[in-house]
């Protein structure tokens, strides 16, 4: 079995903030991941707020955001169980967060021994 | 409890209520690597009590009686057994001897030792199911022929996960006399665990025998309340595990008909809930709210509230989300299956169905059961193909019995 990061991404970040409908859904897509036994990594969600993010760059530059320079933000991760990439990316279809026209970028977590 | 006439009516209750105490007291007196001497002495005082009372009826307070036995049969071990000089003495450190003469069973004693002999049993290197044995022996009273009849399992398999059991709690280190707060801290999740599978063997048991399923229930929440008479194990937890144990008795009586078949949630007769058990189930919830964390016990036990809750419309959104919860902090194909049942009943059964087939647990019967259930008003070919390999699958007769049932009314329905 394989392990598959499902990286969420947003554009808007008033979509972060879930109504109790959106946060109901979002925890039954995670519930029927976990109810399949196939759930790595709860995950981790990640502020978007003003002050909550920050970029280390060379010569100790730091900046504010990354939401500041690119439109797009990571809005959290969870990893899952799968046997091949197409299965983690079924899983990722039925995420409802494609409703608030977010996206989720699938990738294979490299396996340490 | 009505009170009983005879000394054969009150015998097996007292024996199981006061033998386990007994043993506690007596094996915290001479240490964990003597414990079949206090098992000795404890049964022999109570041999002693059918033989007595046969012929000169039941002393007013037997359990007075018995223990007044107990200690002079401890008095009597003393002197005459040079096992005491040769193998116990020297065990002991100096000072502690003074001890053993005065054998004292105070209500605080009993109470102490009792605790003690939870923390002892419970050890984390027995497997679970020799775990809940030795529970049901040591500290229930309950006998090898008792407990064979609750797993439905030959005395001699019993026997044998016995012996492995009491073999790592003679070598355990564990010090039975001066249980400390680091060893409580220690075990307390498993001491949990056990009280917390002991009630599903008794609930969820294969037996159909009905004293015996109340008998472990109401065991394991004794052992539960016990804990919650002592600071150091009246944790959140605990009173998380009490509730979810007095919901679930609550419908102990309403879960079987009189043939002691199982009676769908649906269809239970409401009245038959004990309402009293609920109140309790209340009162402990409440107090496992007095901290941050958040176990299994305590969404078991909110999932077991809503259920005694009367069908309104935030119900099973809640319980669904409250399995959501249960199924990421721990995976079971009992949840797995539940939180679908919950699922079908917020967004319909139709939208259920996929759900329920990603599982995929088709080797078990009430996967089966599950999809029976959910296909039963869309395909009722399908419907009963499932209840038929569910009874395939399962090994209680009273099961295959109600699936028969269904099928025979989905058939009816059919028009066939």
């Amino acid at each position: 079995m394989k392990e598959f990061a499902l990286i969420f991404r947003l554009k808007d970040i008033t979509d972060f903030k879930p109504s109790p409908e959106q946060m109901q859904e979002r925890m039954n897509w995670l519930g029927s991941i976990a109810a399949q036994n196939k759930l790595a990594g709860k995950g981790t969600t990640l502020l978007p707020v003003p002050g909550s993010a920050k970029t280390v760059k060379a010569d100790k530059v730091v900046t504010d955001g990354p939401y500041t320079e690119i439109k797009e933000f990571i809005s959290g991760f969870v990893v899952v169980k799968a046997e091949t990439i197409d299965e983690a990316v079924e899983m990722a279809k039925e995420n409802p967060i494609f409703k608030i026209g977010g996206n989720i970028e699938v990738r294979e977590v490299l396996k340490r021994d | 409890m009505g009170r009983p006439t005879s000394h054969n009516d009150l015998l097996p209750h007292l024996f199981r209520q006061e033998y386990a105490k007994m043993t506690a007291v007596l094996c915290r007196h001479f240490g964990l690597k003597h414990i079949e001497i206090a098992e000795d002495i404890a049964s022999d005082t109570f041999l002693k009590a059918s033989e007595h009372w046969a012929m000169n009826g039941v002393p007013d307070n037997p359990a007075a009686w018995l223990y007044t036995v107990a200690k002079n049969k401890t008095k009597d071990y003393f002197k005459h057994i040079s096992v005491f000089e040769t193998q116990i003495r020297p065990a002991l450190k100096p000072g502690e001897h003074e001890k053993e003469k005065e054998l004292e069973f105070s209500d605080q004693i009993i109470a102490d030792s009792q605790l003690a002999m939870i923390f002892t049993v419970c050890n984390p290197n027995n497997p679970p199911e020799g775990q809940i044995c030795l529970a049901l022996q040591i500290l229930c009273g309950f006998s090898v022929e008792e407990i064979a009849n609750a797993f439905l399992t030959k005395k001699e398999t019993i026997k044998k996960r016995l012996q492995r059991a009491r073999t790592n709690l003679r070598n355990d280190n564990f010090r039975i006399r001066l249980i400390s707060e680091t060893e409580i801290r220690s075990r307390l999740d498993t001491v949990l665990k056990t009280l917390y599978l002991l009630f599903n063997e008794g609930y969820f048991s294969k037996t159909n025998n009905q004293l015996i399923r109340k008998e472990l229930c109401s065991e394991a929440v004794r052992l539960a309340l016990l804990l919650t008479e002592n600071l150091l194990t009246d944790t959140p937890q605990t009173n998380a595990l009490l509730a979810l144990m007095c919901f679930q008795s609550s419908r102990l009586e309403a879960r079987t008909n009189h043939k002691g078949e199982t009676v769908l949630f649906e269809a239970q007769d409401k009245s038959l809930w004990d309402k009293s058990l609920i109140e309790k189930g209340n009162y402990y919830l409440v107090n496992a709210t007095n901290g941050n964390e958040i176990s299994t016990y305590h969404l078991e036990a909110g999932i077991a509230y809503w259920h005694t809750a009367s069908t309104g419309e935030k119900k099973w959104p809640h319980i669904l989300q409250l399995y959501n919860q249960l199924i990421l902090i721990e995976y079971s194909q009992i949840t797995a299956l539940n939180r679908i049942f919950a699922f079908a009943q917020v967004y319909g059964r139709e939208k259920a169905i996929p759900e329920a087939e990603k599982l995929n647990l088709s080797e078990s019967n009430y996967y089966h059961e599950l999809l029976g259930y959910l296909y039963a008003e869309l395909d009722i070919d399908k419907a009963v193909d499932h209840y038929k390999q569910a009874i395939n699958l399962t090994r209680s007769k009273t099961e295959k019995q109600t699936l028969s049932k269904e099928i025979e009314r989905l058939k009816e329905k059919n028009g066939r």
